[in-house]
């Protein structure tokens, strides 16, 4: 079976989200095709969804201006999985706090935009994730933390008491980006282990 | 359930996480922006990041003397004024410049062209800062000297203030077809190609085995117009930079808007023909042919 993976592609670090997904698919012996999502139209093809990191402003303004915030919406309502990762995380959640994203409300979390400082303070470090044996390479990038859950959001990992990963139904969101290393075990966890125990 | 991490094992500054910063620009817009209302402008029109600037590139051209890097309070005050990533300019070879910039919180340093050089030899060794360094380039050359002393993205030259796209056109397509050539070369012909055009041999094989550059290639120098900037994306840039074509044009909150939804349509001509519709004038410019060598800013430090 082909798997249809579409890569939110309006700005952001979407090559690597690209390759990072192809890498999990031939370690689960999966075809996958990759569609960059730059249009509306193309959502509904798509079995899975990245939505990478970036800036939240630009994603955000652009996910609404073509149309694609609804598509995506309809993704998660219908329980297809979706990864959000940093700005991607920003923009899936309930609240952002801030004016300037609009979020999409499709995990049930809120945010606080570049808590860890700007650049100088980004940082990589090995983080314990729930369900990974070995500690994974975790890369934060003026990364945003998760200051509050819903019930139904389940916390993977937490960095200083504050959670970084969550898992809600089929939509995973890190305030880091596993799309920076060529370790794809949050894409694994994401897609291909959710996608095993559904079917 | 969450177990415990170590807190203490973090790294800051690392090759990884400077040259991930670059990344998440990728398909963004960066503009040039010389004050707080016009950062908020910049950042409203969908702007990834700024470049603070005592005065945009035009009119460091028209007024001559020496330029400098921008007052570091009123740097400050944009990286305030903003929740997007600031980005300043500090003269070519200017480390102490480039250390007040980091000092103040800009997230990216341009070791910039556009500025008069501190040093006609040497460039910054860029290895030693936590703030990631964008630079300059011509030719495959120029990119992969600036990747070795650690720039952790490379922007085209273009001629920058003019309004007039040539030279960066000329540079990304030099780039990109060094690029080429070297992918269809065996390994000793990169190693004479290395030495010919002094760049380091590693990074030489490294770029012909990824068949591209190892960092970020963004566009910049001269871009005015959205089809400027989907051009660009056609040559295969990562993103763009707009110096004085937005802040230059008649309406900028509209030029803004329209040249980040051009670099997300760029492949669709009457999507792009809707969005270079109705935008005012665009910024008068100097065409690069009519404009005397010694005016040109390119050739600084190579």
């Amino acid at each position: 079976m082909t798997l249809i993976a579409g890569v939110v592609a309006v700005q952001g670090d979407v090559s690597e989200h690209a390759d990072a997904i192809r890498r999990a698919g031939r370690a689960h012996g999966e075809d996958v095709v990759v569609h960059e999502i730059r249009q509306s139209g193309t959502v509904p093809e798509c079995d899975v969804l990245l939505l990478p990191g970036g800036e939240s402003t630009a994603i955000s303004r652009l996910l609404h201006d073509e149309g694609i915030a609804p598509e995506i919406v309809a993704h998660v309502d219908a329980g297809k999985p979706l990864l959000a990762t940093c700005a991607g995380l920003i923009v899936a959640s309930r609240d952002a706090k801030d004016d300037r994203v609009d979020e999409l409300g499709v995990l049930d979390v809120s945010v606080d935009r570049n808590a860890f400082g700007r650049q100088k303070d980004s940082f990589e470090a090995p983080l314990d994730v729930a369900g990974l044996d070995d500690p994974f390479p975790a890369v934060f990038i003026r990364a945003p933390v998760i200051d509050a859950v819903g019930d139904d959001v389940d916390v993977l990992a937490s960095w200083d008491d504050n959670p970084v990963a969550v898992r809600q139904g089929a939509v995973v969101g890190t305030s880091f980006h596993p799309e920076l290393t060529t370790d794809s075990r949050i894409h694994d966890l994401a897609f291909f282990d959710s996608v095993a125990v559904d079917a | 359930m969450t177990e415990e991490t170590d807190l203490e094992s973090l790294k800051r500054g690392t090759e990884l996480v400077k040259r991930g910063f670059a990344r998440m620009q990728k398909g963004g817009v960066i503009m040039d922006v010389v004050n707080e209302e016009q950062a908020k402008i910049a950042e409203e029109a969908g702007a990834v990041a700024v470049m603070a600037l005592e005065a945009v590139p035009a009119d460091i051209r028209k007024r001559g003397g020496v330029a400098r890097m921008a007052d570091p309070a009123d740097v400050a005050d944009i990286v305030d004024s903003v929740s997007i990533p600031v980005m300043g300019k500090s003269r070519i070879g200017h480390r102490k410049e480039a250390e007040i910039l980091q000092a103040v919180g800009v997230d990216m340093i341009d070791e910039s062209e556009v500025l008069t050089p501190a040093d006609d030899a040497y460039h910054i060794d860029k290895r030693e800062f936590t703030a990631p360094f964008v630079c300059g380039a011509r030719n495959l050359g120029e990119a992969l000297r600036r990747i070795d002393e650690g720039a952790a993205m490379i922007r085209t030259k273009g001629e920058a203030g003019t309004g007039d796209v040539n030279q960066a056109v000329h540079h990304q397509r030099t780039i990109k077809g060094s690029i080429r050539k070297l992918i269809g070369m065996n390994w000793e012909e990169r190693e004479k190609w290395a030495r010919e055009h002094e760049a380091p041999a590693d990074l030489v094989h490294e770029t012909a085995e990824m068949g591209r550059l190892p960092v970020v290639n963004f566009a910049a120098g001269g871009i005015a117009t959205p089809a400027d900037a989907a051009l660009m994306m056609y040559h295969e840039c990562d993103g763009i930079f707009v110096g004085s074509g937005i802040f230059g044009a008649e309406d900028p909150e509209a030029m803004g808007e329209a040249i980040v939804q051009a670099v997300n349509n760029h492949d669709d001509p009457e999507t792009l023909a809707e969005i270079a519709s109705n935008l005012g004038k665009s910024m008068k410019g100097d065409a690069n042919v009519d404009l005397p060598e010694e005016e040109k800013m390119q050739g600084r430090g190579v």
